[in-house]
């Protein structure tokens, strides 16, 4: 086992990177200098300050300040932390769904099988961020605003993750169709030991090797359809910043000189993404040698 | 085959009437529409008269039954916010999505394949290894921010190309082109490459692992053992057999190309169906959500139907297993 979980560099330093920037997530609220979000302590005379190495630049705010005088290493901080919060629950909710259904179709069989793969099917005619977008947005419109601002977190997450239970699905009941006709199983099944326990005990634990894998990939995307949906102005509250709604706002910024507002943002949640991926990329090829010619 | 395509379109129909649905239900969970389109000092008979003229007062099946119908015809009533027919606001925004759409799937084409023949023949080789790290990256890139990343480097610091809007367009019937104009085509260029680059790795990475896959097969060791040239065996044998899968994941990006271009066009404040889309979910604009929400899914099914039977004309080996072929997330 060891012998086959040998280390590239690239694997290496993402494992760093990520390492590094998941700690500074949940540390936020220690290590970041200012508190983004306590209004009073915003001096909007300290607006739209350049990073320290400008002319104009202020070491209390080492990456600069947006339009109301926030430091931008603080909000990217705490940007962050919601990012990796709403991608990992909304993954942890995807990979619970699609496990669950994959399992109940490849262990039963029949008609509930008939039914989550087609509706498997149908899901994966539409892109998962439109599929995201549109939850969001129903529920944007159907629920009353108060309440709405209050739950949006949730909400998101609940859109991510109803958006990206499908591949889990589709390769646990597969690997589940395999498992449950080997011998092993079979004589489980014969001395009479429960379903339930047949497959927490027994199958679920030999599926985990892709699901592991499916988990990283989808991290990462998770986090890009977040940011993507804050990006567009539907994604988690304002109070809430993630990367996202900072890129948003920073991109109003871009005409007038203010590159640093949307760039640090952009530059910290394309670092993330990339080493996730690599992550990825590496857990993949380690767990299924076979895969490692025809990677994509 | 004919089987095939009946059962195929069958299943389109019955996912189209649920997508019908959803658009409906949309219309019946939502607070007053009328509220929002009035001023606050409107009498009440003036809102129950906007209201009957809207067709918001009819009971549930009435109004389900008039929107299916309306909805085959193209008619989806009247935007709420702007108070014009919804199909004219779609026919109008249409052109500049599909044109967008279009050309950053040539540019997918046309960039990717060639990059992707070129990683696999020359696997350890310095370019090809530039591009598969060039491709790491563009994955791991969210398209708006490749966008805003080209506005700053291209229009902002160097004000080489517009950053947004779709420059000057001319009339050909109902459809608008920019491709005719300078200002259109040069206001075309950034976001056809924000849209393209993502599809564009994906397309190198199927191409170089299918090349990969091709290139180890008897098929070519006795192509070479023939003495043929090494174009030809490359071209001629080796990439027409990749291209098989590159029609079919292509063809189902296109789709994909047509929901990721929501993001694109609110980017560069594209005046197509996606932005249309986004300011309809932020003004609550129910009958445009809904009528997009139809001609979106149509077009999906639409493309994956043409697809499926594509596949089956192309390459009979291949009974209908395609799996995860337009399984990546985005």
């Amino acid at each position: 086992m060891t012998e086959r979980l040998h280390l590239s560099p690239s694997a290496v330093l993402a494992g760093l990177v990520t390492l590094i920037l998941v700690s500074a997530g949940l540390l936020a609220p220690w290590i970041a200098p200012h508190n983004p979000f306590d209004l009073g302590s915003l001096r909007l005379t300290d607006a739209f300050t350049p990073p320290v190495w400008n002319d104009q630049g202020d070491s209390a705010y080492p990456l600069g300040t947006d339009d109301q005088g926030r430091d931008m290493l603080s909000a990217i901080l705490y940007g962050l932390r919601i990012s990796l919060v709403v991608g990992f629950s909304s993954v942890l909710l995807a990979a619970l769904i699609g496990i669950g259904l994959g399992v109940l179709a490849g262990y039963l069989g029949g008609w509930i099988d008939g039914a989550v793969m087609r509706l498997a099917d149908i899901q994966l005619s539409f892109p998962p961020v439109l599929i995201a977008l549109l939850i969001d947005g129903v529920a944007r419109i159907a629920l009353p605003r108060d309440l709405h601002a209050r739950i949006s977190v949730y909400v998101v997450i609940l859109a991510i993750g109803l958006s990206f239970w499908v591949q889990y699905a589709r390769t646990v009941r597969g690997l589940t169709l395999v498992e449950r006709e080997k011998d092993y199983v079979n004589a489980a099944r014969l001395i009479g030991v429960h379903p339930v326990r047949i497959v927490f005990g027994h199958i679920l634990p030999n599926v985990m090797g892709p699901v592991l894998v499916i988990t990283t990939i989808n991290l990462a995307l998770a986090i890009i359809v977040e940011a993507t949906l804050s990006f567009l102005g539907l994604g988690v509250p304002p109070t809430q910043s993630s990367l996202g709604t900072l890129i948003r706002i920073g991109n109003d910024f871009l005409f007038s000189g203010e590159w640093w507002i949307a760039v640090f943002p952009a530059i910290t949640l394309a670092t993330l993404v990339l080493a996730v991926n690599l992550l990825g990329d590496w857990l993949r090829d380690t767990l299924n040698p076979k895969l490692r010619s025809q990677r994509l | 085959m004919l089987v095939f395509i009946l059962r195929r379109l069958a299943q389109s129909v019955l996912v189209m009437l649920a997508v019908a649905f959803i658009a409906f239900a949309l219309f019946n969970y939502v607070g007053d529409p009328v509220s929002g389109m009035v001023g606050q000092d409107t009498s009440l008979e003036d809102r129950q008269k906007l209201r009957h003229d809207l067709g918001l007062d009819d009971p549930f099946p009435v109004q389900y039954a008039r929107f299916v119908g309306n909805a085959v015809q193209g008619k989806f009533g009247l935007s709420y916010q702007q108070a014009i027919p919804v199909d004219r606001l779609i026919l109008d925004k249409m052109p500049a999505t599909l044109e967008l759409s279009l050309t950053a799937a040539l540019l997918t084409m046309l960039v990717g394949v060639p990059m992707g023949v070129y990683t696999a023949l020359h696997q350890d080789g310095p370019l090809a290894r530039l591009f598969m790290t060039v491709s790491l990256i563009g994955i791991s890139l969210p398209p708006f921010v490749v966008g805003i990343l080209l506005i700053l480097v291209f229009s902002v610091n160097l004000g080489w190309l517009p950053s947004f809007g779709r420059g000057e367009v001319i009339q050909i019937g109902w459809w608008s082109t920019g491709l005719l104009t300078a200002s259109g085509l040069k206001s075309l260029v950034l976001p056809a490459i924000t849209l393209g680059l993502f599809q564009m790795t994906l397309i190198m990475r199927l191409v170089r692992s299918e090349m990969l896959e091709v290139l180890r097969t008897d098929y070519i060791r006795f192509a070479r053992a023939r003495g043929l040239p090494n174009r030809t065996v490359h071209f001629g044998h080796a990439l027409k057999n990749t291209l098989v899968s590159v029609i079919t994941i292509a063809g189902l990006q296109l789709g994909a190309l047509i929901a990721f271009a929501v993001i694109t066009e609110t980017v560069f404040q594209w005046p197509g169906m996606g932005l249309m889309f986004i300011q309809a979910v932020t003004f609550a604009d129910i009958p445009v959500m809904a009528a997009y929400l139809l001609v979106g899914a149509f077009f999906f099914l639409a493309i994956n139907l043409c697809v499926d039977i594509l596949y089956q004309i192309i390459d009979p080996r291949l009974r209908i297993n395609r799996g995860t072929a337009n399984g990546y997330g985005r």
